[in-house]
């Protein structure tokens, strides 16, 4: 996910579903949740406590030391 | 109350809640199935409109194949998602938010426990997170004990079901309290859905006996040998118990009436 071959490529740490990654700077919810191979239209996004409407993934972007929590439903009773 | 049309076993029958019709009164989880495919070929046997499921972290480990929605078809059955797990009122509105940020329905299946042993229901935080999320404008179906005043006091918050256990989650203990079970049904104006206890067919046709409008389970069918089979008694349990209740049973002696003539025998 972290793209070394780019020239200049920055990267930030963020904090996503409690592990602490490495990621690309400046990249948007959007792009950075499709960096994981997850479809966005079935996770839901949490932001820094705040759930962030998919409406808004391609125009928030990730910055270090973001919180990120990315759920969605599985089986349960 | 008795439909006119029992005898056809065909009747409109519908479980109503919060102003929208089930077609069935049994309602199913998704959890604890040995895989997805007999996961989903249960539910269908279950007969089950609306289904719960539950919201977790993606496991950024694993193919994205885990995710429920990939078998189960949000077309073809009403999710109903849950807040399993949470043992703190804050921590089940955050899950019920996160819930309908999902874009599904704005629908919760509020639990919050308050021990790990029993898995019983933390009810003074239940009702605290019912009044947060009704005023959110949820549609709360309220996991409780078999107690009525909390029942009355759910329903007073705005719960559109009040859901009282039949025994601790996970058990198959069955209804333990049948007697409290039918009083929360006769006070309430609320529909009354017993969730969690149930551990075979006859546990679901003596909880619609009481007279409740539902039942919820998920470890009776997921944890059956044939989940699918089971799946399939829990539906005609359903549906008996309901139709046993609507046509009233007959009073109960320890004395023994014949069912036949006692006159005209033979000398």
């Amino acid at each position: 996910m972290i793209d070394k071959g780019r020239m200049g490529a920055q990267t930030i740490h963020v904090r996503v579903n409690g592990k602490e990654i490495e990621i690309e700077s400046g990249l948007s919810v959007q792009e950075f949740v499709e960096s994981l191979d997850l479809d966005a239209r079935l996770i839901v996004v949490e932001l820094n406590r705040q759930i962030l409407s998919r409406d808004s993934f391609g125009d928030v972007r990730v910055s270090g030391g973001d919180q990120v929590e990315l759920v969605h439903f599985v089986g349960g009773g | 109350m008795m439909p006119t049309h029992i005898e056809t076993g065909a009747i409109r029958d519908p479980l109503r809640v919060g102003n929208r019709d089930f077609s069935s009164r049994l309602i199913v989880g998704t959890g604890k199935y040995p895989d997805n495919d007999t996961m989903v070929k249960a539910v269908r046997a279950s007969g089950a409109e609306m289904v719960t499921v539950a919201v977790r972290r993606v496991d950024l480990d694993r193919s994205r194949e885990e995710g429920i929605l990939f078998h189960l078809d949000p077309e073809e059955f009403f999710l109903l998602p849950n807040t399993a797990g949470c043992y703190t009122a804050a921590a089940a509105v955050r899950y019920a938010r996160l819930a309908r940020a999902a874009g599904f329905n704005e629908w919760v299946k509020l639990e919050v426990i308050g021990d790990q042993a029993t898995l019983l229901p933390d009810t003074v935080a239940t009702l605290a997170a019912a009044k947060t999320l009704v005023d959110e404008g949820f549609k709360v179906m309220a996991y409780t004990n078999e107690d009525l005043i909390m029942a009355l006091r759910l329903e007073d918050a705005g719960c559109v079901a009040v859901m009282p256990l039949a025994s601790p989650i996970g058990s198959g203990l069955g209804v333990v309290n049948p007697y409290f079970i039918r009083e929360i049904k006769r006070r309430c104006d609320a529909p009354i859905i017993v969730d969690a206890g149930v551990g075979t067919a006859s546990d679901a046709c003596i909880t619609m006996e009481q007279g409740v409008d539902g039942v919820l389970m998920n470890t009776a069918i997921a944890a059956a040998d044939d989940p699918v089979a089971m799946a399939h008694a829990m539906r005609l349990a359903t549906r008996a118990g309901r139709l046993a209740y609507l046509a009233g049973r007959m009073e109960a002696k320890e004395i023994a009436v014949p069912s036949s003539p006692t006159r005209g025998m033979l000398e």
